[in-house]
């Protein structure tokens, strides 16, 4: 089984999917993601799926999912790269992916995250944590 | 019984292919009055022998059983169907066409009779069997007729589905879809592949949906409508539905769609202050 790489960059994750995805490799991706949110206490999530071709509704779901479950951990969910034949098939299968956002690269993806992190000016916290 | 039908049928027309030439042509003529500028002069005389010759041949070379496949009969097909061809490009109507055949009948019948004589079960037999076999022939020109129109049908629509889906680039990072005509399913698959093609391409991150040019917008046009949007901003690009007629807001609204999801400006010019808006840029005067 393939392993999805995830790395950290400031209080963000990045995880580049360059495979194909199964299955067991989308649910071990999203078990490691939770935990690895938990552990570096990210506050924000992105995911690379520029080399992704095919997606299925369990994928589409998943990266729902992943969203949600970021979302009660207090991170934010960015997906980025998708291809137009991907972004069609979500669309025709009825999963619109409605908590997740998206950007096109993953420079415009982090730029995101790091307005959402500003926006919320409650939480002096994270304001010693840019850059 | 001496003879059968097809040879006492080759036989009149034989004897008397110049008479029934002139009848039959100036029948045509008659019937065509209104559209002789259609045709080039001379145009109907030629066809009408090269048709007639060929019929002759046809009816000397073999059986007539088997009109659509023998291959005795294959240039006399070549020729209807060359015929109703350009008849259907020139713009004739289909009864016109069918004219080019049936108004054959009177003058071979009437040269049949002249041939047979007073042999009235020959006759009956030989007026049956011509009769019969013009009937088929003015079938099959009208088929032809009628493949050549829906040819040039599907052509048109292709053109047309083309023609009407350009992506144009506004500005840096902002995409402008000018949708004119009738949306229906096959052409919002082509608009939205398009759209999301040029949104990689130039990584524009807005994108203007014009629907200035949208006749109506019914419940099946607007969910084509938010397929799109929904599918470019899972790409990270955000749509701007623009150009909005009252008309169409108003059966928006009575038809119960949502757009409350989708920006709406009435006018591309609205949108396009948006767009400028949201990527950090403004319009400003010049100083005097």
């Amino acid at each position: 089984m393939e392993r999805i790489p995830i790395l950290k960059l400031g209080n963000c994750l990045i995880a580049p999917i360059q495979v194909d995805m199964d299955d067991s490799t989308a649910i071990a991706l999203q078990e490691e993601l939770t935990q690895q949110i938990v552990k570096h206490r990210a506050k924000g999530v992105l995911i690379d799926i520029s080399s992704l071709d095919v997606v299925d509704s369990f994928i589409g779901r998943m990266l729902a999912n992943t969203a949600a479950m970021a979302r009660v951990l207090d991170a934010d969910t960015v997906v980025v790269g998708m291809q137009p034949s991907v972004a069609i098939t979500l669309v025709e299968l009825g999963l619109s992916l409605k908590g997740v956002r998206s950007a096109l690269n993953v420079e415009k993806g982090m730029e995101l995250l790091r307005r959402a992190d500003e926006e919320p000016a409650a939480e002096p916290a994270n304001a010693d944590d840019e850059k | 019984m001496a003879d059968s039908m097809p040879q006492v049928l080759a036989r009149a027309l034989h004897g008397e292919s110049s008479a029934i030439l002139q009848a039959w042509t100036s029948q045509q003529e008659h019937d065509l009055s209104l559209r002789n500028n259609l045709l080039k002069p001379g145009e109907l005389q030629k066809q009408s022998q090269q048709l007639l010759d060929a019929l002759s041949q046809a009816l000397k070379d073999g059986p007539a059983d088997d009109f659509s496949t023998s291959t005795t009969w294959e240039p006399v097909r070549d020729l209807l169907s060359r015929t109703s061809r350009s008849r259907a490009k020139q713009g004739f109507t289909p009864s016109e066409t069918a004219t080019v055949v049936m108004s054959m009948k009177r003058p071979l019948l009437a040269s049949l009779q002249r041939q047979v004589g007073d042999d009235s079960s020959t006759l009956n037999e030989a007026t049956w069997w011509t009769t019969d076999l013009l009937d088929r022939l003015a079938l099959f020109t009208m088929e032809t007729y009628q493949k050549e129109r829906e040819e040039v049908i599907v052509r048109q629509q292709q053109e047309l589905s083309e023609l009407s889906t350009p992506v144009v680039q506004l500005w840096e990072g902002i995409l402008a879809l000018p949708l004119i005509g009738t949306l229906d399913s096959a052409r919002t698959q082509v608009v939205m592949e398009s759209l999301l093609q040029a949104i990689v391409d130039t990584g524009s991150a807005i994108a203007i949906i014009d629907i200035t040019g949208v006749p109506l917008v019914d419940t099946l046009v607007a969910q084509h409508l938010l397929k799109t949007v929904a599918a470019a901003r899972l790409m990270g690009a955000d749509c701007i539905i623009s150009g909005i007629r009252p008309q169409i807001a108003q059966t928006i609204v009575h038809l119960g769609v949502e757009l409350t999801d989708v920006i709406t400006k009435a006018t591309l010019a609205d949108a396009f202050a948006v767009a400028l808006g949201r990527t950090g840029k403004a319009v400003v005067a010049k100083k005097q």
